[in-house]
């Protein structure tokens, strides 16, 4: 399982007005399968855009995606998105936007009581069975995160696709779903692919970091491969030299790009 | 397992509840503190009593100004009037009528009785329309072409929205028609409806055909352009998750196309009713088919001292019955709206 996913010179080119504009080239990585990978780059780099041509949503103008074996060309549950503000469709509650994800994903594959077990199993993953009747604008933006969470996993999907999850949250709602998804993480041993501005994050969660440049025409920079055992605890890591060191690297890296523009 | 179930239909019950007591009116502890739910409630309600006293004291002191060669324009104490007069009418018929069908069915009992065999038959009334009559023969008509207009404009706004092929191919045609007066369409529609709709039954008189297509003609293009700018505007988000999750088109504009344009839908319908309502009026006003814009036709070639009186009622009846459609139309979004805290108006 060394290549379980891996994305082989993806470049991008958008048209906007006639004028294209190169937003990625030579875009390569390789990750394996249970792998958690995080995005981190500038603003504007192109993170969301790698993200899209992953699940699907856009198309690659060279190269592509290969998940075990197969080109990827068009969205699939296989490959879930957690939207970075949760997407979820208003009208329904809780339990009904990840049912209605559960039962297109699962038609003619689940039993009714099977999906309905499904359906709250994951809800229970995230701890929001008790909020399953409410609407998403009766609940907490963190509580809509984790529903979005729930509804990427319940597709059971090959790769988790998360758009910078925790974006929208305080402090204290964002380190708490973090040690959720290090959790789920951590049973189901799913394959991840994280964006995010948070060089913390990056470092607690991941098991490689990749590091982008500033586009235009952005590509990886460096990859950063976190050894850190798991499982991972904050407030002991705050005073590890590794964890230190692998937070500066990061850094370090980001604030080069940033002079490099500038 | 159990015990979480358990747990879920506990808290299930208490969102019921929950919803329940906020769904009671609280009779109970009536607050008129300023600024208070009931308070600002009849501070509405008494601006708008102010609102209409004060118009009618200028209508009628206007309308005592005005000389016509009928008289003096009706003011509000001579509507009042008529408006009774009207439905005295009505009243008055209504006993013709029912006296109308007992003669007869009398008649035809003692042509039975004295010859067994005899041919009887019922034959209909044919008293002149009422006011009354006319109110509810143009409301009819309204919804008929209403329904058909909607019929049509929501599936093609659904595929214009959808599709920016089908948008450019049709918009050329919308942005024409739309402004097209129901009078010009009025000759054409009557013509084709005369030339086609050939038919026995009765159901139907032809008249009531073309009112109704002229008013589908004219309220289509509201429907048609909100639906598709509704339809249009879903939120991206929303439809990238019904790609990864790969919805069907039909379960896709089901599921999240539909209610997301839902109030830009019932935007475009009431403005569609509202243009059927006048466009019917003018309508039959110039075909000469039954409704309250023949009432006012009538009574304007009719010129007598109460003829402008008679109006002026009809005129107040097509503004309030035009008022509780849009309110209807709203009653309607608010129970279809999935979204209830949305204040519509
Ligand atoms: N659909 C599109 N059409 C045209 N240009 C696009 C499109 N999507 C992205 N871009 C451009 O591609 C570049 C990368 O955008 P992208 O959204 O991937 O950035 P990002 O790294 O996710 O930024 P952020 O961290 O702010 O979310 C930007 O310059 C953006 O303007
Ligand atoms: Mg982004």
């Amino acid at each position: 399982m060394q290549n379980y996913l891996e994305l082989s010179n993806v470049g991008i080119e958008f048209k906007t007005n006639n004028v294209p504009f190169k937003a990625l080239d030579q875009v390569n990585l390789k990750v394996s399968k249970g792998e958690y990978i995080s995005l981190i780059g500038h603003s504007g780099c192109g993170k969301s855009t790698i993200l899209n041509i992953v699940a699907g949503l856009y198309q690659a103008t060279e190269g592509g995606v290969i998940l075990e074996g197969r080109q990827v060309d068009s969205p699939s549950p296989d490959r879930a998105v957690v939207f970075q503000n949760h997407a979820l469709l208003p009208w329904l509650t809780v339990y009904d936007n990840v049912a209605l994800a559960v039962k297109q994903v699962f038609k003619g594959k689940k039993s009714r009581a099977e999906m309905h077990d499904w359906i709250t199993h994951n809800l229970e993953l995230v701890h929001m069975t008790d909020a399953r009747d409410k609407r998403p604008h009766e609940i907490s933006g963190g509580m809509k995160q984790r529903v979005g969470i729930a509804r990427g996993l319940a597709m059971e999907p090959k790769v988790l696709l998360m758009d910078e999850p925790f974006g929208a949250l305080d402090a204290l709602t964002r380190a708490h779903l973090q040690e959720e998804v290090m959790r789920i993480h951590a049973t189901l041993n799913n394959t991840v692919i994280m964006i995010t501005h948070d060089v913390d994050e990056a470092v607690l969660l991941s098991d490689k970091i990749v590091m982008m440049t500033v586009g235009p025409s952005a590509t990886i920079g460096e990859v950063l491969h976190v050894e850190l055992p798991r499982p991972r605890d904050r407030l002991a890591l705050a005073k590890d030299a590794d964890y230190n060191n692998y937070r500066q690297a990061v850094l370090r890296f980001l604030y080069d790009g940033h002079q490099a523009t500038h | 397992m159990l015990d979480s179930n358990k747990q879920t239909g506990f808290t299930a019950m208490a969102t019921r509840l929950n919803k329940l007591r906020s769904a009671m009116p609280v009779s109970l502890n009536i607050d008129l503190a300023p600024g208070s739910k009931l308070a600002t409630l009849m501070r509405a309600w008494l601006l708008s009593l102010v609102g209409l006293i004060v118009f009618a004291l200028l209508w009628q002191g206007a309308a005592n100004n005005i000389d016509t060669s009928l008289g003096k324009f009706p003011g509000p104490q001579e509507v009042l009037e008529q408006s009774k007069n009207l439905y005295s009418e009505y009243q008055r018929d209504q006993q013709n009528e029912r006296d109308f069908f007992a003669r007869q069915e009398a008649r035809n009992a003692d042509r039975l009785a004295s010859d067994p065999d005899a041919d009887v038959s019922i034959r209909p009334y044919t008293g002149r329309p009422t006011f009354v009559d006319q109110i509810g023969t143009s409301l009819l008509t309204v919804a008929f072409g209403f329904v058909i207009a909607m019929i049509v404009a929501i599936p093609l706004g659904i595929f214009c929205g959808l599709s920016q092929a089908v948008y450019s191919a049709i918009n050329p045609i919308v942005q024409i028609f739309k402004p097209v007066s129901p009078l010009a369409w009025l000759p054409l529609v009557t013509m084709v409806v005369s030339a086609l709709y050939v038919t026995e039954s009765t159901l139907f008189s032809k008249s009531f055909i073309t009112s109704g297509v002229t008013v589908a003609l004219c309220c289509l293009w509201p429907t048609v352009i909100n639906t598709t700018v509704g339809v249009a505007g879903v939120d991206k988000d929303l439809i990238n998750v019904s790609r990864v999750i790969r919805l069907p088109p039909l379960q896709h504009v089901k599921k999240i196309v539909l209610p997301s344009a839902i109030p830009m839908i019932f935007t475009g319908m009431r403005l569609s009713l509202a243009t059927g309502w006048m466009v019917l009026i003018a309508a039959e006003m110039l075909a000469q088919s039954p409704g309250l814009g023949k009432f006012i036709w009538d009574e304007f070639q009719n010129g007598s001292s109460d003829s402008m009186g008679r109006i002026m009622v009809a005129v107040l009846v097509i503004g309030i019955l035009g008022f509780i459609l849009d309110k209807l139309m709203l009653m309607v979004q608010r129970y279809v709206s999935w979204d209830k805290t949305n204040t519509l108006r």
